[in-house]
C-alpha cells in the first residue's frame, strides 16, 4: 500500500531519461523525480488546517485587528499556504526548473502587477495625492 | 535504447508519451503555462477588487456596518467569515484528496494485502472525494451568493458588489470547469481503469486543481479577512 510505503513516488513528464521509456517502460521513464509520501500529504494538510485556523481566530481578536500587525501576519500565513500547497502538492519542489520558472516567473509579473496598481489607482495613491 | 536521442524522442511518441527537446511532457510544460497565465488573469481580477475596496458610496459593506442614508435599513457587515472559512477547509481537503488519488493512480500495479489497503488506494474513492468536496465548496458558493442578493447585494449595487462577484464568480467558474474534469477521469476510471499509464493525466488534472485551491487562498485573506 502506498501510504506505507516511505519511498517517493515517481513525477510525470518531469526530466524523463531519453531512452527510458522505450527501454524501461513508464515507472523508469518517471521515476526521475520525487514525490512527496502519503504521510508528508497528510502532514500538509494538517498544517494547511491548522494555519487557517490560526488566520480565522486572529481575525476574531478586536485589538489584533486594530495593530499594525494584522494585515502583515495574514499575508506571510497565506503566503506560506500558497508555498506549502504549490511545493508539495503540486510538486513545484521535486519537479524540472522549467516548470519552476513557468510558474514563478508570471507570478512575479502578477504580483508587481498589483503593487503597482495598488500604488497607481489604490488608496495608496490616493494618501499620497492629498 | 536507442543510440541518439532524436531516435529515442521517436520511440517515446510511439509509446503514448510526449517528450520535446527539453525532455520533459509537452502537456505538462503546456498546464504550467497555462497556470502561469491564469495567474494574470486573477491579479487583474484581484487588484480590481483591491482598488475599488471602500470606495462604495452606497451598502452593503464588507466588513462595514451600513446605516442609512447608504443603506435603506440598518445592515451588518456582509461577509460571512465561518461559513467561507468552511469551504476555505473543504477546498483544501479537496486538494489533500486530489494527490491521493494521484498516489492511488500511480500505485495501482502495487499489490494491495489488505482490505483497508485495497479500500485507500482506490483512485475512484479519492475522485469521488474530490468531486464531492469541489460540488460542496460551489455549494457554499452558491448559499453565500443567494445570500448576498437577498441582503440586497447583486452585481450592479455598488463598486464592492460587481468586484466581488466578478472575482470570486471567476474563482467558483474555473471551481467547476475542474469538477467536470474530474467528473470525466472518473468516468474512465469505471470503463476501463486508471493506471500508471494514465498518471500523466490524473496529474495534470490535480496541478490545475491545486492551482485553483490556491487562487483561494489568496482570495480569502485579501477579500474576506483583511478589513
Amino acid at each position: 500500500m502506498a501510504h506505507k510505503d516511505p519511498a517517493p513516488q515517481g513525477s510525470h513528464g518531469g526530466q524523463a531519461a531519453h531512452s527510458a521509456p522505450a527501454a524501461g517502460g513508464h515507472s523508469a521513464a518517471h521515476g526521475a523525480h520525487a514525490h512527496p509520501t502519503w504521510k508528508q500529504y497528510k502532514w500538509v494538510a494538517l498544517i494547511l488546517t491548522l494555519i487557517t485556523v490560526v488566520e480565522v481566530w486572529v481575525y476574531y481578536i478586536p485589538s489584533f485587528v486594530a495593530s499594525k500587525l494584522f494585515v502583515p501576519a495574514l499575508l506571510i500565513m497565506s503566503a506560506i499556504k500558497f508555498a506549502i500547497v504549490v511545493m508539495y502538492y503540486m510538486h513545484l519542489k521535486y519537479d524540472a526548473r522549467l516548470f519552476r520558472a513557468l510558474f514563478t516567473g508570471p507570478l512575479i509579473i502578477a504580483v508587481v502587477t498589483i503593487i503597482s496598481l495598488l500604488f497607481l489607482f489604490g488608496h495608496i495613491a490616493v494618501r499620497l495625492g492629498s | 535504447m536507442s543510440a541518439s536521442p532524436a531516435l529515442d524522442h521517436v520511440e517515446a511518441g510511439a509509446h503514448g508519451h510526449h517528450y520535446t527537446t527539453t525532455g520533459l511532457d509537452s502537456r505538462k510544460i503546456a498546464i504550467w503555462a497555462f497556470i502561469g497565465s491564469e495567474c494574470m488573469l486573477f491579479a487583474s481580477l484581484i487588484s480590481t477588487y483591491l482598488i475599488y475596496k471602500g470606495r462604495s458610496v452606497r451598502g452593503p459593506f464588507p466588513h462595514e456596518a451600513c446605516a442609512p442614508p447608504a443603506c435603506e435599513t440598518a445592515l451588518n457587515p456582509i461577509l460571512n467569515i465561518p461559513v467561507t472559512s468552511a469551504s476555505t477547509f473543504v477546498l483544501l481537503m479537496s486538494s489533500l484528496a486530489m494527490v491521493l488519488a494521484l498516489a492511488a493512480v500511480e500505485n495501482r500495479n502495487i499489490p494491495k494485502l489488505t482490505t483497508s489497503d485495497r479500500i485507500l488506494g482506490s483512485s475512484k474513492l479519492w475522485l469521488w472525494a474530490t468531486c464531492i468536496l469541489g460540488a460542496t465548496f460551489l455549494g457554499f458558493q452558491a448559499y453565500e451568493f443567494t445570500s448576498f442578493v437577498h441582503e440586497g447585494l447583486t452585481i450592479r449595487t455598488n463598486l464592492f458588489g460587481s468586484s466581488f462577484f466578478t472575482l470570486t464568480g471567476f474563482h467558483g467558474a474555473h471551481v467547476t470547469a475542474g469538477v467536470i474534469w474530474l467528473g470525466t477521469l472518473l468516468a474512465i476510471d469505471y470503463k476501463r481503469g486508471l493506471g500508471p499509464e494514465d498518471a500523466i493525466n490524473v496529474d495534470i488534472a490535480a496541478l490545475y486543481w491545486h492551482f485553483v485551491d490556491v487562487v483561494w487562498i489568496a482570495i480569502f485573506t485579501l477579500v474576506y479577512l483583511i478589513s
